[in-house]
């Protein structure tokens, strides 16, 4: 039995996005979607696997705002739903999110999204936070794993009750963290869709679903909010712990609440300070905020990223400065805590001691001297593509063709593990100069490509992966190919959406569920909007080479270079070498071959190292997947390669 | 069996290079303690750090309470590092003359090694370094034993199995065969029994 369907009672080891998947099903769930992003991804890949027992229907939609699209139509018949995405995915849905909550909805549905403070795997530290203040939907933050589960089940019966979304926002240190979780109830009956519409258009329960006639649907959103803010008054989620009269408050949310408590316990500051955990930080809960800022007159908010939690805490006493009395805040408007990068246990005992004039006592300084002097033997651990990644072969590919053109041509970079190549230009062979939200590589190439008007005439390439095409690049290609923008388009197709866990996208012919479905052919489409399309497998540097070549030397419109291998790190793939590698090393001409180290220092696959004492080329074969290309990069042939099967 | 713990909370880290098992070791290891009664808490990212980085997990053990997921600088308890240098990446920030450390010996050099930019520390370096900081230490080949099981991939079991031997953590084979029963194939588990078998030995 799947451990997210434990019985009752039982406490099992959960980690933040299993424990909000259970919560769902714990509120009876009908419906899940989602786009894979970390670190979000777990909550439907999870929630995919219990879906035949549970008689759930979940999917991973082409974008974020599809996810939400398909979810709500599931609220508005009434079913439980739910739609998942990391933080940037809130941007993608957000025009929908912004009519969705004027129109209202039916069955209760919760947004989920799950935000990467300090960008551990992600190119923005996007917020979310004021998209509700912005749109005007409550927001809930749970600050531990019990809570996870707990305020998810919590979340659809709020949204049920004041019949509009509600976001349920996690961070990176709450999805990827696990711990301890009592598991309730599950429910025994599912719900029947039921979808009314033949009612006034401003019955918003009867009538058709729409966000006009707008002001008086905006005055009944406004209504819903502050029926959010009553029940937010007296939630057992909000609650102080400290001593009846603190000298300083911490005001706090999320997992921002554990670095706190740990702070206190670590400056032995428990008599002295007292903590406000708020899992409803919008709207805030008034009433409740007023009875703890009188206690004292130092406040000290704990959160990461924005100020969000500061600054509306801040307008709050404000309004009741007559009842409160005038305060001092710390957080990260006066710098207390920084205002970027995620926090930690040490950067709130640093701003807390600092406050409160206590010194942490750490490691003695003769422990410290010695760690200074050991930590300067350690070697930086850069990150690189994975051993037989395809992305290594396709990117070396494309460096040939544009140093072969010699006009000085680049790339335009998107989403995906091959990002790297932009975030470390080294792995890329210093070939893609941008990157930024998913789909946005083919637009610039888009727009590159009109500049040769005003003197920038060079080759214009970009590159997408084949989730991320289906995600947000087809309108910027049919862009491209309309306005007749001369690109070399090239999709890095690994048959999944490799970076997160390799979730089934439209060109798989299989579903979230397991089930069979119809596969969108990337080529096709291309083939379908006008452009000449070629497809190559990116192991054959010499084929993949002179097929760039060729498209570099065209010029005037779109083309499409379509390079399917699948990922190293596939279930298919995985631990099943294709060829053993060896250095012949009677071949190998080290230093003196006049290749600059081309493989080891070029390539920069991590399975081909350099022996130091021998002083050649050798392959590492416990990390070597045995993709076979480094065989086509030695221009002496000292890279052997022999089939696997054939060896034994 | 419930033992009771050494100190509230132990402080465990995992750390590795990503591919080597690192968050299948942390689990099994979770799940076991979990099942002994107590509190775990797991701190750990996946996603881009994991390709080809260094990759750590916290675990924080407690008969209380949940804690933070990041354990603070200088208080790890124990450590377990499935690369050397990675043992002392993570020394340097979260050790204490208390810690212990029990890492593999088989090295995964990093890409600027292998171009020339860094220098990767002889193995008397890094031994002398684990003496200095560490109050024991255990460098195993866990690799090398894994390779000779067939999958150089149960280096993180054997490490587990050596871990186990240590009596720093209450757990045992007993704990870990029930462990692994939940989601492994009877296949599978035995070769998973021969791999900590193997690092119990190395003890």
């Amino acid at each position: 039995m799947s451990k997210l369907l434990s019985p009752a009672k039982t406490e099992v080891l959960f980690m933040g996005n299993e424990a909000i998947a259970r919560g769902a099903l714990e509120a009876g769930l009908s419906v899940a979607t989602g786009y894979p992003g970390t670190p979000s991804s777990e909550v439907i890949e999870t929630l995919a696997a219990v879906a035949k027992e549970r008689k759930l229907y979940v999917e991973w939609s082409t974008n974020e705002k599809v996810a939400l699209e398909v979810a709500a139509a599931a609220s508005f018949a009434g079913l439980r739903s739910m739609c998942v995405m990391k933080q940037n995915g809130v941007n993608v849905a957000s025009d929908f999110l912004l009519h969705l909550t004027a129109s209202g909805t039916r069955g209760g549905i919760v947004l989920v999204t799950c935000e990467d403070p300090g960008a551990l795997s992600s190119v923005n530290e996007g917020e979310s936070r004021y998209f509700a203040r912005m749109l005007e939907i409550p927001l809930l933050e749970p600050a531990n794993f019990q809570e996870a589960k707990d305020l998810t089940k919590w979340a659809f019966e709020l949204s049920e009750k004041i019949r509009n979304v509600v976001i349920l926002r996690s961070v990176t240190r709450m999805s990827h963290a696990s711990g301890n979780v009592i598991c309730g109830k599950l429910p025994d009956k599912s719900r029947i869709a039921r979808f009314v519409y033949d009612g006034l258009i401003t019955d918003p329960l009867r009538g058709p679903v729409i966000s006009t006639p707008v002001v008086a649907k905006h005055t009944l959103q406004q209504k819903k909010l502050e029926k959010a803010q009553k029940v937010f008054e007296d939630s057992p989620y909000n609650s102080y712990s400290g001593p009846k009269h603190p000298e300083l408050l911490i005001i706090t949310s999320s997992v921002c609440y554990l670095y706190s408590r740990e702070a206190i316990s670590m400056l032995g500051l428990q008599k002295r300070v007292g903590i406000l955990k708020l899992d409803c930080t919008w709207p805030l809960p008034t009433k409740l905020l007023k009875k703890y800022l009188r206690l004292t007159d130092k406040i000290m908010i704990v959160e990461e990223v924005l100020p969000f939690l500061e600054e509306n805490v801040k307008i709050v006493a404000v309004g009741m400065l007559k009842e409160i009395g005038i305060k001092i805040f710390y957080g990260k408007m006066d710098g207390t805590l920084p205002s970027v990068g995620e926090l930690n246990p040490d950067l709130v005992v640093y701003a807390l001691g600092k406050i409160m004039k206590v010194k942490y006592k750490s490691l003695t300084e003769s422990y410290t001297k010695e760690i200074k002097k050991i930590a300067r033997l350690i070697p930086e651990r850069e990150l690189t593509f994975c051993p037989g990644c395809p992305h290594r072969a396709s990117f070396w590919s494309i460096n040939n063709a544009l140093q072969l053109d010699g006009r000085g041509g680049f790339v335009c970079g998107d989403i995906g593990c091959y990002a790297m190549a932009a975030l470390f230009p080294a792995i890329g062979f210093n070939t893609v100069c941008t990157l930024h939200s998913m789909g946005s590589g083919t637009g610039l190439a888009s727009g590159f490509a009109k500049l040769s008007a005003f003197g920038l005439d060079k080759p214009i390439l970009a590159v997408c992966g084949d989730s991320t095409f289906y995600h947000a690049v087809i309108p910027a290609l049919i862009n491209a190919q309309h306005n007749r923008a001369d690109i070399t388009f090239i999709v890095l197709d690994n048959a999944g959406t490799a970076m997160t866990g390799f979730q089934p996208h439209p060109g798989l012919a299989v579903s979230a569920m397991g089930e069979s479905v119809p596969d969108v052919d990337i080529a096709e489409i291309c083939s379908a909007i006008g452009a000449k399309v070629v497809i190559s497998d990116p192991f054959d540097l010499e084929g993949t080479s002179k097929i760039l070549t060729s498209f570099l030397a065209e010029s005037g419109s779109l083309k499409v270079l379509i390079l399917r291998q699948i990922c190293a790190l596939s279930p298919e793939k995985k631990g099943k070498k294709k060829y053993l590698m060896q250095v012949k090393e009677e071949l190998c001409l080290g230093e003196n071959c006049g290749c600059n180290r081309l493989c080891t220092r070029i390539f920069r696959c991590p399975a081909l190292t350099w022996d130091r004492i021998k002083k050649k080329a050798a392959v590492d074969e416990v990390i070597c997947a045995g993709c076979g290309v480094c065989y086509s990069i030695c221009p002496q042939k000292a890279i052997m390669r022999t089939e696997a099967e054939a060896a034994g | 069996m419930k033992m009771s713990l050494a100190k509230e909370p132990v402080n465990i880290i995992i750390t590795g290079v990503g591919g080597q098992g690192n968050v299948l070791a942390s689990r099994v290891l979770a799940g076991m303690l979990v099942s002994a009664g107590y509190f775990v808490t797991i701190g750990e990212t996946f996603g881009m750090s994991q390709r080809g980085g260094s990759v750590m997990s916290h675990l924080r053990i407690s008969s209380k309470s949940a804690l933070s997921p990041q354990i603070p600088q200088g208080k790890a308890d124990i450590i377990i590092a499935l690369e050397p240098v990675e043992a002392l990446r993570v020394l340097v920030r979260y050790g204490n003359p208390a810690v212990a450390v029990l890492s593999n010996s088989r090295v995964v050099y990093p890409i600027g090694v292998i171009t020339g930019d860094f220098v990767y520390p002889s193995l008397d370096e890094i031994e002398s370094a684990l003496e200095k900081l560490t109050a024991h230490s255990w460098l195993i080949d866990a690799t090398d034993a894994a390779v000779e099981l067939g999958n150089p991939v149960l280096g993180n079991i054997v490490m587990i199995g050596a871990l186990a031997n240590t009596a720093m953590l209450p757990f045992d084979r007993h704990s870990f065969e029930r462990e692994i029963t939940k989601d492994m194939s009877a296949d599978k588990r035995k070769l998973n029994l021969v791999a900590f078998d193997a690092g119990a030995k190395m003890i």
